[in-house]
Order: C-alpha cells, then structure tokens, then sequence
C-alpha cells in the first residue's frame, strides 16, 4: 500500500487543461495548414504531383487543398518550390459538412455545435460505440488515448460504450473494407434514434490511403451519414477532442485563424 | 543445405532472380522439412504469378544459428504437396497462397480462406461452398466440438472495447475452452495488390500504415529492401536514427501492453501510469518528426528529418524521466501478489508448441526461445551494436509480461546510449534506381516481432511483387492454443498477451 502511495504521489497531477488552455504540441507538429495562391508559379502543377492521394487540385485561383484526404504528409510542401503551402501548429481542424474540408485559403469553417435539441440530449452525456473499419489501427489508438488521465474525456460526459444499443452514436474510423460494410452498417440500425455519427481520419472521411481500392468504400458517409469530421492521419488526440467538445457546443469559436 | 537448391543471402542482401533455384515439387518439400528439422523457419512462403498465368511459390527460411536466409521455389499450376501436416507454421501461409492464386496444397488439413478475399488470378475457386466473387468475412466452416453440454460462444467482428475488428468462436463447456478458432480479414484493404508497380508515390505511406503501431518498424524493413536493391549506402547517423525510432516505438507498444494487461486484471494504478506514460514516449517519437507513430521519419536513403543536438539534449532528458516512471510504475506489478495470481499459469505454451507454431517476438521469447531478429540477422544499427535478447521460459501471460519489461530497460538504455554517441554527417542520401529482376528479403524485429518484407523487381526494376509478413500472421495460431483449457474469462488477459495486430495480418 505504502509503495502504491509513493507511486502515485511520483507520478504527479497530470490532466490537461484543455478547453481553458491550448496545448503544447510538438514544433514539427503539423495542423491546419495554409495556401498562398499569390505565390504558385503559373503552370506549376508541383504539389499536384507530389501528393499521394490527389488531396491536392489547381484551380484558376490557386492551389486547393481537400482536408478530408489529406495525410498531412508534407509531400507537397516538400515539391513546392515557392513555399506557398505550409503546414501550421493549428490543432483545430473538425468540421460538419465535408465540402467544408475543401480549402483554397487559409481559412477553415470549423464545427458549430449541435442544434438545441439534439444537444440537450447528448450535450450532457454522449455515449459512444466505436467501430473500427478498415484502417491501420493509428486513428483507434488516437482515440483510445483519449481514456487516459491526460485527456480524461469522462470529465466531458462523452463514454465509449460496449453496445450500440447502449450508444447515442458511433465512432468511425477505418475506410470501410468490403469486408466491414455489413457489421458497419448493422451497428448502426442498431444504435436507437436520433443517433449522431463521427468520421475520425483520412480513412473514415475519404478512404486515407487507400481511397479507390477496390477493397474498400472510400470512407464512412459511403454507408451511414455523418455527422462530424474530424481529418488526420491520425488526427491528434487534441484534434479529436476539440471536434467532440465543439459538437457539444463546449468550444465557440467558429473559425481558425490565420497564424 | 544443399546450395543447389537454395539461395543463400544475408538479412537486405539483394540477388538476381536467376540466381533463385526452381526446385521439383518433391524435391523443394524434401529440403523445406529437412531444414526446419535442422532449425530453420519459415519466414515467408508466397505466390507470385507469371506472365503465363502461372504461379511461383517463394519460401524463404530463417536460420538463427548461421545468421542468414535461404529462398527457393517451385512452379504451381493448379496444386502441390502441402507442407504443413508435416510443418504446422506452413498452415496459415499454405491457406493465404490458396486464397490468393487458386492454388491447392494437397494434403492441407485445414483448408479454408483467411481474409475473405478475391482470388488475385483467375481461375477455379478452390472453395467449393463459396463463389469467390461474393466471399464473405467469417462465411465458412469452423472448428466444432460436439457433446452433452458443449456450446459455442461467438464474437466479433465489432467488439466491446475501442479495438478492430475480428471475429472468435470459443468451443465450451461452462467456463472451460476447448479450443478458440479465430477469423480474420476484416480490416483487408489491398494494400499488397496495390504495390505492385511500384514504388510510386503512395509506396512509403502504405509502409506507414500496413499496422499503424508499427509505422517505424515495417518502413525501416521497406527501407532496407529499397535500398539493397539500389545498392545504396545508409550513413551511420541515419542508421542510429532509425534503430532509435524503432526502438521508441517497442517503448511505447511495451509500456501501454503493460498497462493493459494490469486494467485487465483490475490493477488500476499499473494502468493509469502506464496509460499515460506509453503517450510520453510516443511524443518523444513526436519530437522527431512531428507524428506521434514516427510517420514521415523514415525514408529510403536515411531518415526524414535532421535531430540537432538541442533536441538529442531535450530527448535524453524526457527519456531518462518517463524511464523512472515506467519502473515505479511497472514494479508494482512484480510486486503485487494478486496480480501474480492471475498471471502465473494462464495461457501457457511450451515450447514446443512454439516453435512447431512458428512464433515470434516477446510471445516466442517468453516461451524460453532466444528468437529476435535484431540478435541473428541484425541490420542496420543492430549489426554494430549487439542488444542481448531478453526470454523467460514459463510460455504464460506472466513470461510475456515479463519479457515486455525485460526489453523495456534494454531498449531505453540502448536510445540512450544511441543519442549520446549519434555520429556526426549527414542523414540522408540518395537512392538511385532499383536493380531490375533482382529480389531481396528485409527483416526487422518489431516490437511485436520479426517484420519480413520481401520484394520481386521487374526488367523496369518495379515491384512485381511485394510481400509483407506482419509478426502477427505467425502468431495468431498462438494466441488461439494459448486458450486451450483455459477459462473463458481469460481471453482477455491472453489476448492482450499477445497483443496481435489485425490489420498488420489482414493487410
Ligand atoms: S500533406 Fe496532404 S496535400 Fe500535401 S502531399 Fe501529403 S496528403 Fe497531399
Ligand atoms: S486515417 Fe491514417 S492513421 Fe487513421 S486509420 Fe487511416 S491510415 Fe491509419
């Protein structure tokens, strides 16, 4: 008992205090990214080519990114030849339409909150089942951190729960394989009404890197629809949870700033 | 060995396809079981079609005690003897080459698909039930026990806790198990079938997430097979660099393995902390190149991104804290009679059964099996700095547990040791061309176990061929032997021993 104490009192105090403060992340860390079509050399399809799933498309205007596909890789940053994509710190990146994925600025229209209604159902308490459907395990593990004293998601009300029918909601994450389409589809009639949906990664919102194999169904909104996307491959843990709390309505502010 | 018949290469040592014998069906099943006899395993063992619609098979073997690899083949049409009612860790490749190609290994004692997935040439479907275009995951015969009183449990795909997918089929009476019988394929999303042509743009990144666990461990193996078929030189910096990112990410895997295994007894402190302190390390990793799974930090030629000295500085520092952590943490474990209650005698294999299964990694090293990739077939770093290999002999959720620990000290003190002594120059180069008709054999020892990536170039020097064998595609049977007459309730514990990765299997 006496060692299980000093344990504890070594291991420290350790929650994040996210909301209220932003967190520390890594200076290689790589958000929101930002285009400055004022730099692109004309014809210069540099970036197009570079991106392994034509995340990438040039516009008359410029360069315009579709967040939903990105890897955040920096394969194109990497090709451009006049730094006119570059990669920001920006954690904030969940949005609720997926034609709002698509950006050719350096603007993002982030999530707005649930209607009255469906969040004094689920703004309190939001239970969730997850289903794993494709993918390669990072995005999952991304979630499942979310358990932890660091980012305790329990203080938000929001659980992962073991029944759909225990659920308001599901979790996506993964492609969706051939061979996960049926149990995706079956977890989700049995999830009772109103349910919500979440589409976390590259895999979930378009198929990540694996769009367009014939082995899988570019993305959850092929099967359920959505009601949140959150970007990444993986997206960061905070990235996940500011997509949670501004679905709730916890976080306000509507759009990313230019940094 | 007879080297008529085999082609004798080093771990990353490219040769030329024509150097690669071609054996008789009876010969090749001749020489496969005498070697395994003799010690070897199978590291690989897989089709490759040919421009006339036929298939080749290509084994490879490892052999622990002379450090190197050994490749033959054979030609295979429609069938060929089976290898493995006479060597059970040819079963689930003999099923998968079966699945892939349409071709019948006579004999197999357990015929059945393991991904559910479309043949890749056409043909016959060799599943007579089943039309190969609308197979269907878990849709086929599975193992039955019959008896008063004997009932089946079934699970999966979608499971309680925020896991991927798979299907189980527990044979039962009461508590007590007969035997688990465990279905794949779920998380199948092609990624073999799309490498073929490359490398081309998406190459690297579908290493990154072949398991997304094991982002560092399957690039470096990718990396090594690129670079041997380029005949290119990796410098020594970038050579520390990838073993300490390989490394971080056994830290982080071992750490949260720990953790689970303590939640899953009811051990909460253990869980807590190393809940947490698996995300320390995994920042660390975050640290050098922005990704908390390593993802963009390594590239063929070397390493993505340049590791200044404040950051070594920054590295050693966190290091050496989390490590602390991680033993006050880890140690209640050892120390906590109840939990070696619960961890003793659970799940046990001798090793016996681990080597006729074929095992890998910490769940071969805990049966008393000195096997790790990094100790016999060192490449890269390893082959200059040499890391003991860490084993317990019980073969039981405890020696799993306890070899994680083990290799936990062995591997901070090896990051530590790496970045103290990092070798100046640079840390990348540049890789030419690839050889054309060349093919090489890439392992590396994962945290979960031995990663072999085995690659096939064309007269364009393109892959025509690109393997990948996931530690887990060995272990799987393991963890479903594990739970012979065990009680159900102890599928947790025995799963998280394990630990396998599904979409690492089902790629
Ligand atoms: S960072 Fe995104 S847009 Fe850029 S190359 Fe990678 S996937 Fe494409
Ligand atoms: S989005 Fe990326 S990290 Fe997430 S499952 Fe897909 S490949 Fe893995």
């Amino acid at each position: 008992m006496f060692k299980i104490l000093k344990t504890r009192l070594q291991q420290g105090y350790r929650t994040s205090a996210y909301p209220a403060q932003a967190p520390v992340l890594p200076d290689r860390f790589r958000g929101r990214p930002v285009l400055d079509a004022s730099k692109c050399v004309e014809e210069c399809r540099a970036c197009v080519e570079a991106c392994p799933t034509d995340a990438i498309a040039r516009t008359a205007t410029g360069p315009r990114l579709d967040l939903g596909r990105c890897l955040f890789c920096t394969d194109c940053t990497q090709a451009c030849p006049e730094e006119a994509i570059r990669f920001t710190q920006d954690h904030r990146l969940a949005v609720r339409a997926r034609q709002d994925l698509v950006m050719d600025g350096d603007t993002l229209r982030l999530a707005r909150a649930l209607d009255d209604s469906a969040r004094r159902l689920f703004g309190r308490s939001l239970n969730l089942r997850q289903v794993s459907a494709g993918g390669c395990n990072a995005c999952e593990a991304d979630v499942n951190v979310l358990n932890t004293v660091v980012f305790d998601l329990g203080r938000f009300g929001v659980q992962f729960v073991a029944s759909p029918r225990h659920a308001d909601g599901l979790l996506i994450t993964g492609p969706v394989t051939r061979n996960m389409q049926f149990a995706l589809r079956k977890t989700y009639d049995a999830v009772p009404a109103p349910k919500i949906v979440l589409a976390v990664g590259a895999c979930a919102i378009s198929g990540g890197p694996f769009i367009d194999h014939p082995e899988v169904h570019n993305g959850a909104d092929s099967v359920v629809p959505v009601d949140l996307y959150i970007p990444g491959c993986p997206p960061h843990p905070f990235t996940i949870l500011d997509g949670l709390l501004r679905l709730l309505g916890r976080i306000h502010d509507q759009q990313s700033s230019s940094s | 060995m007879n080297s008529a018949s085999w082609l004798s290469v080093h771990n990353s040592e490219a040769a030329p396809l024509d150097a690669l014998p071609v054996l008789s069906q009876v010969e090749f099943r001749q020489e496969v079981l005498s070697e395994i006899d003799a010690g070897a395993r199978l590291a690989a063992f897989f089709g490759v079609p040919q421009p006339d619609e036929t298939c080749r098979l290509i084994l490879v073997l490892a052999d622990d005690r002379s450090g190197s690899l050994a490749l033959t083949s054979i030609e295979a049409h429609e069938s060929y003897p089976a290898l493995t009612p006479d060597c059970p860790q040819a079963h689930w490749f003999e099923r998968e080459i079966a699945e892939q190609w349409n071709i019948r290994p006579e004999g197999h004692p357990w015929l059945k698909p393991i991904r559910f997935q479309a043949a890749s040439r056409p043909g016959q479907t060799i599943w007579p039930e089943t039309n190969t275009a609308d197979i269907l995951p878990s849709v086929t015969t599975f193992f039955q026990v019959r008896g008063a009183e004997v009932h089946e449990v079934a699970v999966g795909p979608v499971h309680a806790g925020v896991i991927e997918p798979g299907h189980f089929r527990f044979q039962c009476h009461g508590e007590h198990v007969f035997h688990l019988e465990i279905a794949l394929g779920y998380q199948h999303r092609g990624i073999e079938n799309a490498l073929v042509g490359g490398p081309h743009k998406r190459t690297i990144h579908y290493m990154e997430t072949l398991a997304g666990d094991t982002s560092v461990g399957h690039a470096t193996a990718y990396c090594q097979a690129i670079e041997a078929l380029a005949d290119s030189q990796v410098s020594a910096r970038a050579q520390a660099l990838r073993g300490i990112a390989l490394e971080l990410e056994r830290l982080a895997n071992h750490t949260g393995d720990l953790g689970a295994l303590a939640g899953d007894v009811g051990y909460l402190p253990t869980a807590s902390y190393c809940g947490r302190l698996r995300g320390d390390f995994l920042n660390m990793t975050a640290l050098l190149c922005g990704s908390r799974f390593g993802r963009g930090f390594l590239r063929p030629g070397g390493v993505g991104f340049e590791v200044e000295s404040e950051r070594v500085a920054q590295l050693l520092t966190r290091l050496d804290s989390t490590i602390n952590h991680v033993a006050g943490a880890v140690n209640l474990l050892w120390e906590t009679p109840s939990i070696r209650a619960r961890f003793d005698d659970i799940g046990a294999l001798t090793k016996e059964t681990c080597r006729d299964l074929g095992l890998v990694g910490p769940a071969a090293r805990a049966c008393g099996l000195a096997r790790d990739v990094r100790h016999s077939l060192p490449s890269g770093i390893f082959r200059d700095v040499q890391l003991p290999v860490s084993t317990c002999e019980t073969g039981d959720v405890f020696a799993r547990a306890y070899v994680r620990w083990l290799e936990i000290r062995r591997s901070a003190a090896f990051v530590s040791k790496q970045l103290k002594e990092l070798p100046a120059g640079p840390s990348r180069s540049d890789v030419g061309p690839l050889l054309p008709r060349h093919v090489v054999a890439a392992l590396t020892e994962g945290w979960r176990g031995e990663i072999c990536h085995v690659a096939l170039t064309d007269e364009q020097g393109r892959f025509f061929a690109y393997k990948v064998v996931d530690p887990s595609f060995h272990n799987w049977m393991g963890l479903a032997m594990a739970l012979r007459n065990q009680q159900i309730s102890d599928f947790p514990l025995c799963n998280k021993s394990f630990n396998l990765s599904y979409c690492g299997h089902d790629l």
